[in-house]
């Protein structure tokens, strides 16, 4: 049921404020399984050489350089490939097995390397821009063909559109950004107002809900300037924890409780120059995400859950003139979770010669990103891999099970 | 139901304003898209002939930094580029601005609200670069000027305009068959997205008869439309598929592409019964309601295709009929709606938005809406704002709109007023005893007003 037809129904009904679907999620079918997937979509191109360095390769010197091991410098992983000192943190995660990845992937864009086309293919989980644009995401397509919804299944997490869960299937969204700060009497007040009109009513009061569970309080007794000054309070409190802390943290709040997929981004990948204090800086975030979904996640709802992080296109192989990387093409992902077969790098490797290459500039791709997303969407909530070829990732040959999950 | 001078200015127009008296007639009412833009000339946003000039320059500066990349005059050159960059980023905020302020003080509020309808019908933006901040000039010239004859114009207008052309990838589209392709096999290609917009967006309908092969015929008939920032929009023949398309069973071009062609089936299509229809419905559900009266509709259309699309006389169609004046099932205000209107109740001075900075544009404006559900020119895609209200009342757009209402008006204006006072001014006779009572028992006057404009008697319309 989507969205349009759940309101207009309650509408219709003239239900109650209590008996809402916005107010009481659980009233609804139970939710399908309890198995959990958050996609964090990398925005801006990350550097999957940089991030995670195939320093085993006898060509990965000559384009970027000797590579520091050690203390200050990146973590070995297998002999082969080695991550950034910036994920250090995840290092319990690697030795549990709780922590992979994924190289030398990318989606089927090739050649102009817009961030726009490229972020675009990526959500919709499509083979081919030509055709115009697909307008609903991947994620939206894959719950169509999961049983058992509930209205708190999805979270769109963020102020961002999230195209990835565009389309037909009921989704929420919600962004730690929205600081709601009043009195008392004026949240009343406020729910007064609204109370004949259902629809405006039921969001308020899932909104003054939602506010109340996201780290800051809603309600702050005094006048305008208490109020004033506890926006200015949560806005120094978003600088302690950081705004992508708060998101994850919301995150897993909702996935402790009904919701089953959720969906963010991270920007900051685009590392024209100077590209070793800003990837480390954006590493860093992502790393903070995942030990805060885990942490929050506690236990055995962090078990049953996978991450993955996945980016529009890898950089160029080599450095530029700015102590940086342009768009390119092959890149990598990140796995993480409980439910992850993790401790190793999934990758068919190109080789980084001259003529090893993509158009001798870019990490060669050797597969298709979405058959990786696509086995693991397949074995975490039990899709038909028919389904997973055609409809959500259209065009897909799933090939060989690279065996992602526990 | 027929014409109610406080429901034209909530529903058609900007909203109450407390020194600008509503329009007595549907003639008035509408008199003013024929007027001198006072609007235009008050708040002024630059026209895209203008703006493109800097794109022009930005790709000269360029090309003289590639030659003195690594002196101090390519150092220099860097600079320059940056600077040009920036101006563009901070006057695309003055544009904001003016939009804001036509809205809050224009006498003619029907022109406003149409051209934001339009302007979202043909939704577009820029990728990179200087272009992204393209939006308000392309609207300036592409849409305004054309909102009130016939919409075969407008249509050529804008899905010919340079920011369109580079927004649907149109200029990176050449026909298989063209001496580009032929020249260069593999480089060039057929992209149809363009074409399909047209179709299924601009005038059609997604439900409209058409298919995929008139897509792609469609597409054929538009290469050698393309744009560069130095020349302008123009017709590229080398990038032409030659021989004649089939797009709806006619026939189009010929061994000769011209951009004639595309302006031919463009026309065709603007008076194609589906378009009436598309168009029809489409004007009734962002005026009047979601689920529209088909008798509405039906009056709307039936106008449409009479006059071949004269865009006053299907206004004035819908003005005149009596179903747009219902109360049953009203619209719920877009962001941006909500936000002017507010603004407009408010009677801001022109000064208090003009002066504003960047920082403070982003937080007044630009950032409460995006937390609304609409990110200020920055579309996820060329179907525009959703026209469904459930889009808009969510429980993060509620929020977002009630955390703007109590805060955001007290940084407008010098001092708020009195809330008892502002439910009248505001909502005039829709005002209702809870509203009424909210407001006097309101702790703060920032509650209070906050409270009026929160209420489903301003939000609705």
């Amino acid at each position: 049921m989507d969205r349009r037809s759940f309101l207009s129904r309650s509408v219709a009904l003239g239900c109650s404020l209590a008996a809402s679907p916005l107010l009481t999620p659980v009233s609804f079918a139970s939710a399908p399984g309890d198995k959990r997937l958050v996609v964090i979509i990398l925005r801006g191109g990350m550097d999957g050489m940089g991030a995670v360095a195939p320093y085993g390769d006898a060509g990965f010197s000559g384009l970027r350089g000797p590579l520091t091991l050690g203390d200050e410098g990146y973590i070995d992983l297998d002999g082969f490939f080695a991550m950034h000192g910036a994920l250090r943190p995840l290092l319990p995660l690697w030795q549990d097995q709780q922590l992979g990845f994924v190289h030398a992937v990318s989606t089927p864009y090739r050649d102009k390397r817009s961030h726009f086309d490229g972020q675009d293919l990526l959500e919709a989980g499509g083979f081919s821009l030509q055709d115009g644009k697909v307008r609903d995401g991947w994620l939206n397509r894959m719950m169509g063909h999961m049983s058992g919804q509930n209205a708190e299944m999805a979270y769109a997490i963020g102020s961002d559109p999230l195209n990835i869960l565009g389309g037909a299937q009921t989704v929420q969204r919600w962004s730690p950004d929205v600081d709601l700060a009043l009195s008392s009497q004026a949240i009343r007040l406020a729910q007064l107002v609204t109370k004949d009109d259902p629809a405006m009513s039921a969001a308020l009061a899932e909104g003054l809900r939602l506010a109340d569970s996201d780290g800051d309080a809603v309600a702050v007794e005094g006048g305008m300037q208490d109020m004033m000054s506890m926006l200015q309070d949560n806005a120094a409190a978003g600088r302690g924890t950081s705004y992508e802390t708060r998101v994850a943290k919301f995150a897993a709040g909702r996935l402790r409780k009904d919701a089953r997929i959720a969906s963010f981004s991270l920007n900051g990948w685009d590392t024209h120059a100077n590209q070793g204090r800003v990837l480390a800086r954006s590493l860093s975030a992502l790393s903070d995400v995942i030990l805060t979904l885990k942490s929050e996640l506690k236990g055995p709802a962090w078990k049953r859950t996978a991450v993955v992080a996945i980016t529009e296109f890898g950089r160029t192989a080599r450095f530029n003139g700015s102590k940086g990387t342009d768009h390119g093409t092959g890149g990598a992902m990140v796995l993480a979770g409980g439910a992850i077969r993790g401790g190793r790098v999934h990758a068919d490797w190109p080789g980084l010669n001259e003529a090893d290459l993509f158009q001798r500039r870019d990490l060669m791709p050797t597969r298709d990103l979405r058959a990786y997303t696509g086995w693991l969407i397949r074995d975490l909530f039990g899709l038909p891999s028919g389904a997973v070829e055609r409809d959500i990732f259209p065009q897909l040959d799933l090939g060989d099970d690279p065996n992602l999950l526990l | 139901m027929s014409f109610d001078p406080i429901l034209a200015e909530i529903r058609f127009g900007c909203g109450l304003s407390p020194n600008i008296a509503p329009s007595e007639s549907v003639g008035e009412f509408l008199a003013g898209l024929d007027r001198p833009d006072e609007m235009a000339d008050r708040f002024p946003i630059e026209s895209f002939p203008e703006f493109r000039l800097r794109m022009v320059k930005r790709e000269e500066l360029q090309k003289e930094f590639r030659k003195n990349r690594g002196t101090d005059a390519g150092e220099t050159l860097r600079k320059e580029i940056r600077l040009l960059k920036k101006q563009a980023r901070l006057d695309h905020w003055t544009w904001m601005a003016s939009h804001v302020l036509r809205r809050t003080h224009s006498q003619t509020p029907f022109k406003e609200r149409i051209e934001g309808f339009w302007a979202d019908h043909f939704t577009t933006a820029g990728k990179a670069g200087v272009i992204r901040r393209g939006v308000s000039p392309f609207v300036e010239s592409a849409i305004r000027p054309n909102m009130s004859g016939n919409f075969s114009d407008l249509l050529i207008a804008s899905v010919t305009h340079p920011l369109m052309v580079h927004y649907l990838d149109q200029d990176r589209s050449a026909g298989p068959n063209s001496r580009q392709a032929k020249k260069k096999p593999g480089k060039f290609g057929l992209n149809e997205n363009l074409a399909r917009e047209i179709l299924e967006l601009h005038t059609l309908g997604v439900d409209g008869p058409y298919t995929q092969g008139d897509v792609r015929e469609l597409a054929e008939l538009l290469t050698g439309l393309t744009f560069k920032a130095n020349k302008g929009r123009h017709f590229q023949k080398s990038l032409a598929e030659p021989g004649e398309e089939i797009v709806l069973g006619t026939s189009y071009g010929g061994d000769k592409p011209h951009i004639r062609d595309i302006h031919v089936v463009l026309r065709d299509l603007a008076v194609h019964p589906a378009t009436a229809r598309h168009m029809a419905t489409k004007l009734a559900t962002h005026f009047v309601s979601d689920r529209p009266d088909p008798d509405l509709v039906a009056a709307i259309e039936r106008v449409w295709r009479d006059s071949d699309g004269e865009l006053s006389v299907v206004y004035e169609a819908m003005l005149r009929h009596p179903m747009a004046w219902t109360d049953r099932n009203p619209n719920f205000k877009q962001p941006f709606e909500f936000v002017s209107s507010a603004a407009r109740a408010l009677n801001v001075h022109p000064r208090t938005v003009q002066s504003l900075t960047e920082k403070k544009m982003r937080q007044r404006f630009f950032d409460p809406l995006r937390l609304m559900g609409h990110i200020w020119q920055r579309p996820s895609g060329p179907d525009g704002l959703d026209e469904d209200d459930s889009a808009w009342i969510t429980p993060q757009g509620m929020a977002a709109r009630l955390q703007w209402a109590v805060i955001v008006p007290s940084l407008l204006v010098p001092q708020l007023p009195d809330p008892r006072e502002f439910v009248k001014t505001a909502l005039g006779s829709r005002a209702n005893d809870t509203v009424r009572f909210a407001a006097g028992a309101a702790e703060s006057r920032a509650d209070g007003i906050g409270l009026v404009l929160i209420s489903p008697a301003f939000q609705r319309t």
